[in-house]
């Protein structure tokens, strides 16, 4: 089981947490919303929970639950630009569906 | 996809931009500024690297004002311009200062008003006020080079004892020195903050301050995060200053007599003894070698040599209690605050009457600013006053139980309390006219695996198509931890309510045991959820499509109504064998069969709606 991120991924996380100034790296998760299912959750982590698992990849941490890793394994994580707004961005191979806006999926 | 931003632990969105605050220790022989940097207070250096700024100013005739290091050697070639120790003048009187043993090198401005005194300097007229004022603004310049920006506000630490004049006085510095009082902080208070001992719900805390030459000690009361000064005492002429002073006269009664009679002699003795008291700090015991006389001093004996101002300091300690009427069995914490209690010797004694260990992680010099910046930084609004106050989280998920035995998570675990937060709902069946709400606590997917809390019931929902109702449940967790669970139907706004107490009955191990079953259980949690998901919603088809029969099945063809019969059938089937995959591809297919039958009611109803006004169109399933 495994999540993996891009090198571009990977320098925004870096820096991001470099001003932030402290943290030990960043948790993907997921949470069930509403309607159409699965929501990703992205922040940083301070410590880490019993049963986490860390991955570390392009020198950073993901950290990620056992409960959303099944929903999640194998997903790779991107930095991309559209138009003025850039983010993050999870390919998930276990997501059949998205909703229209792209904020839920479902497994 | 939407594109995600990384939030802050516990969902709460990141910073928005950091706004410049410091924190200052205005002291009366050293000052410091702190400030937060990426999240962690520092105290912020000079271009030297040095954090001490002596609080002493000297006026020159040119007008150049010379603060801190610069001054204090000065002080001695030009006495009557250069001003240290100014705190301890202000707030007072012209005759309250002339009897201050350092100010007879001084001169008073004739023209100022006795409670109003000023000094003459080559500068002009210098009141406290102004002098203060001068300290403030090098601190600030410091931080602004430091910070690389304009500060907005400042904490400045007083002693607790201070009044209200010397209050004022304080804040008319920072005012004249163009900074922005959030908060004029007490000095007892700021080193209990630095300590995070404001973070518990109440306990009493001494704070034991020997500095370079004042001691104080307070006693302070935490209750809901809030610290009241209940007691103080001190001396103000006590402090490590003292200590080297004992030590220098032991030395002098051991070297040569004549050699140290010299006024330059007894300097270099003092800073002697000055040295041999640090290296004590480090180590069991020193080797002495002065002006041909060589020995070594132990810890004890340095003990031995200070036990007469040891004991000073631990009775204004006894009277502080009896003040306040404690015992040292009432004291949760000792803060050790001021340079001089490195010194093992005092540690060993707080340590020994309180009966229990001084904290003393954070240098003792800078504890009382690390506090005023942590506060600085929250009243900025860097930190969110609830994390200040109370850093208390909710320890297992609580939701809802959804259809399909399904637990709808409302507030995940590990959220930062007191919080609310909000959800809609809506019905499952037409005409569905009340709804059972069942709040869950848990980490499991099904409710009968999570801990049931409480059930209640919201009705008046008016009828309604399956989906149409809308019904927001809010979960509320209270800074005590106790949850209220609102449900109200948005249309007509019937409203239900219930109050619980979730941690009621639960312990560290119970919490334990349910997340460490979440995380056995997680794939096989979504493999059910998969399954529930996939029945609920092959339900739904099933029963709109037996209402779409029931009001139009004349439009439905015989073979038709046989095939999506069979089709039903054969969901059915799939739905009873638990296998999430083929229950969603039979949906579709049922989906897709019905295709038709749903167009051709479309059409029907839009064909019938044609000539009508909008406005005596009933909306569908009225």
């Amino acid at each position: 089981m495994a999540i993996s991120i891009t090198e571009t991924a990977a320098r925004h996380v870096a820096e991001q947490l470099a001003n932030r100034g402290h943290g030990l790296g960043i948790r993907v998760g997921v949470k069930t919303t509403g309607c159409s299912g699965m929501a990703y959750v992205l922040e940083f982590v301070d410590k880490l929970d019993i049963g986490d698992k860390v991955f570390e990849e392009q020198g950073v941490k993901i950290i990620v639950d056992p409960k959303s890793l099944v929903y999640i394994d194998g997903t790779q994580m991107d930095f991309v630009k559209q138009g003025v707004n850039e983010g993050f961005e999870f390919t998930n191979p276990n997501a059949k569906g998205e909703c229209g806006c792209g904020e839920s999926f479902s497994v | 996809m939407a594109l995600l931003q990384i939030s802050e632990p516990g969902g709460k969105p990141a910073k928005p931009a950091h706004r410049l605050a410091v924190g200052i220790d205005l002291g009366t022989t050293n000052s410091l500024v702190s400030a937060s940097c990426g999240g962690k207070i520092e105290i912020l250096p000079d271009d030297d690297g040095s954090y001490l700024l002596p609080s002493v100013v000297r006026y020159r005739a040119d007008g150049e004002i010379i603060v801190g290091n610069e001054a204090k050697q000065s002080a001695a070639k030009d006495p009557g311009n250069t001003i240290a120790s100014v705190k301890r003048w202000l707030g007072k009187s012209q005759t309250e200062i002339a009897a201050s043993d350092h100010a007879a090198r001084y001169q008073f401005d004739p023209d100022r008003e006795q409670q109003a005194p000023a000094l003459v300097t080559a500068a002009g007229s210098k009141d406290p006020v102004q002098v203060s004022a001068d300290i403030l603004r090098s601190l600030v310049e410091r931080a602004e080079a430091c910070l690389k920006g304009k500060l907005e506000g400042a904490v400045i630490t007083v002693p607790a004892y201070f009044n209200d004049a010397q209050r004022q006085q304080t804040k008319d510095a920072a005012q004249l020195a163009g900074v922005k009082v959030l908060r004029l902080l007490n000095e007892p208070t700021a080193a209990a903050v630095a300590y995070g001992l404001d973070s518990k719900e109440q306990g009493t805390v001494v704070v034991f301050d020997l500095g370079g030459g004042t001691f104080d000690v307070s006693l302070l009361s935490l209750r809901q995060g809030v610290f009241e000064v209940l007691a103080t005492g001190g001396d103000t002429a006590l402090g490590g200053d003292d200590f080297d002073q004992a030590l220098a006269d032991y030395l002098r009664a051991r070297i040569d007599k004549q050699a140290s009679e010299e006024a330059s002699e007894l300097v270099v003795l003092h800073q002697y003894a000055n040295q041999l008291k640090h290296d004590l700090g480090e180590n069991d015991s020193v080797d002495i070698d002065f002006n041909g006389y060589r020995g070594s001093l132990s810890r004890a004996e340095f003990a031995d040599i200070c036990e007469p101002l040891v004991k000073r300091t631990i009775n204004t300690c006894r009277r502080v209690l009896r003040d306040a009427g404690k015992t040292t069995e009432d004291i949760d914490n000792i803060v050790l605050v001021g340079g001089a209690t490195r010194m093992p010797v005092i540690r060993e004694a707080v340590a020994d009457y309180f009966g229990k260990a001084p904290l003393t992680d954070i240098d003792p010099d800078k504890a009382v600013a690390v506090g005023a910046g942590i506060q600085a930084d929250v009243l900025i609004g860097n930190k969110s006053s609830d994390d200040f106050l109370l850093l208390d989280v909710n320890p297992l998920s609580l939701g809802i139980e959804t259809m399909g035995e399904l637990v709808e998570k409302i507030i995940p675990r590990n959220t930062t309390i007191p919080v609310a937060k909000a959800q809609e709902f809506t019905t499952f069946k037409d005409g569905q006219t009340a709804m059972s709400l069942h709040v869950v606590q848990g980490e499991r997917e099904l409710v009968s695996d999570c801990r049931s809390l409480a059930r209640f019931e919201l009705r008046g929902i008016p009828p309604m198509v399956a989906g149409a109702a809308k019904i927001r449940v809010t979960f509320q967790v209270d800074a005590d931890g106790l949850l209220s669970v609102i449900a109200e139907e948005l249309s007509t706004g019937s409203k239900s309510e219930i109050q619980i107490k979730p941690s009621y009955g639960l312990d560290a191990d119970t919490i334990e045991q349910m997340l460490q079953a979440s995380h056995e259980h997680a794939s096989e949690d979504r493999d059910i959820r998969a399954l529930r998901e996939a029945q609920i919603e092959a339900q739904q088809i099933i029963d709109a499509i037996y209402a779409a029969i029931d009001a139009d099945g004349e439009l439905l063809e015989e073979s038709e109504k046989a095939s999506i019969e069979a089709a039903i059938a054969e969901l059915r089937g799939a739905m009873q064998e638990s296998k999430p995959i083929r229950i969603q591809e039979l949906s579709e297919e049922l989906n897709r069969l019905s295709g038709d039958f749903a167009a051709r009611r479309m059409d029907l109803h839009i064909r019938s709606l044609q000539g009508e006004s909008i406005d005596s169109v009933e909306p569908i399933g009225k």
